[in-house]
C-alpha cells in the first residue's frame, strides 16, 4: 500500500498497518509527537488500534521543549 | 489595504495564547500592535530575573504574575486591546472554557508534554478552531531552518521541529522572537482571511 507521510510517498507491503506498528516500522522513536490522518487527530492512547489504510494522508509534527 | 483598514478588522476578533512565556509574551504583543481586539492570556507562572533573557517584561516586574505584567505591558502599548487574563493550570477540562470563542488559538507553552495535552484538547474538543504551535527554537543562528507549516485549516506550525531546549541549548531571543512573531504573523493570516 502507500500512504503520503508528510507529503512524501512511502509504501508498505501490507495492506492495512496501525499507527503504532507503522512509528516501530519506521524506526520514529522520538516520542512527543502530533499524528494526524486525513486532518483527524489520533490520540497517543489510539496508535495501536488506529489503522492506516491505502492512499492515507498522514501528518506528523514533532514536539519540542521551549517555549 | 491601509493600516487603519487591518487594525479595525483585527479589531473585531479574539485570540487565546496559551503560555506567556518566550512565545506567548512576544507573540501577544506583536497581536496588540497589530491591533488584534481582544487577547485571552494563560499562565500559572510568575517573572524571573532569567526570563528576562527573551520573554517581554522588565526588571521591575520580577515577581508579579506573567499575565498581569503582560497585561501592564499591553496597555502601554494600546489601552484599547481588550486583555483576559487567567492564572489556571491548563488541562484537559479548563481549555474548552477559558478559550471559549477564542478565533484562534495560539500555543506558547514550553513543556512538550503540555503542548501535546492542549493540541490534543484543542483539536479534539474545539473542532473548527484554527490553533498555532511553535515547536523548535532553541539555541541561536540557522535562521532558515525556521518556517512555517499548514498542516490544514485549523493546524499550523511555526519553528525548526528540531532544536528542543536544554542547558546547553537555551532558548535566546532572536529564534525565540523569529518563532513568537510567525506565529503572531500566521494568527494575522488566518484572521484576515475571515469576514
Amino acid at each position: 500500500m502507500m500512504i503520503s507521510l508528510n507529503n512524501r510517498k512511502e509504501e508498505f507491503g501490507m495492506n492495512t498497518i496501525s499507527v503504532g506498528e507503522m512509528l516501530k516500522l519506521k524506526k520514529f522513536t522520538f516520542k512527543l509527537r502530533i499524528i494526524k490522518i486525513n486532518g483527524v487527530l489520533v490520540s497517543k492512547e489510539n496508535y495501536d488500534s488506529t489503522i492506516i489504510h491505502d492512499g492515507d494522508d498522514v501528518q506528523m509534527i514533532y514536539l519540542m521543549s521551549g517555549g | 489595504m491601509k493600516f487603519t483598514e487591518i487594525r479595525s478588522h483585527l479589531g473585531r476578533f479574539k485570540v487565546g495564547i496559551a503560555g506567556a512565556g518566550g512565545l506567548g509574551s512576544n507573540c501577544a504583543v506583536a497581536l496588540a500592535r497589530s491591533g488584534v481586539g481582544t487577547l485571552v492570556l494563560s499562565d500559572f507562572d510568575i517573572i524571573e530575573e532569567t526570563n528576562l533573557s527573551r520573554q517581554y517584561y522588565f526588571k521591575d516586574q520580577i515577581g508579579m504574575m506573567k499575565t498581569q505584567a503582560l497585561k501592564e505591558n499591553i496597555s502601554r502599548i494600546n489601552p484599547d486591546i481588550i486583555v483576559i487574563d487567567n492564572q489556571e493550570i491548563l488541562d484537559r477540562i479548563n481549555i474548552p472554557e477559558i478559550f471559549s470563542e477564542c478565533d484562534v488559538i495560539v500555543e506558547a507553552l514550553d513543556r512538550s508534554d503540555m503542548k501535546e495535552m492542549l493540541i490534543e484538547t484543542v483539536q479534539l474538543k474545539m473542532p473548527g478552531t484554527p490553533l498555532v504551535i511553535g515547536s523548535g527554537l532553541s539555541g541561536w543562528g540557522k535562521s532558515n531552518a525556521i518556517r512555517y507549516k499548514k498542516i490544514d485549516d485549523t493546524l499550523y506550525v511555526c519553528g525548526d521541529e528540531s532544536s528542543e531546549s536544554s542547558p546547553d541549548i537555551p532558548p535566546m531571543a532572536p529564534r525565540v522572537g523569529i518563532v513568537a512573531n510567525m506565529q503572531a504573523n500566521t494568527v494575522i493570516e488566518i484572521l484576515m482571511k475571515l469576514n
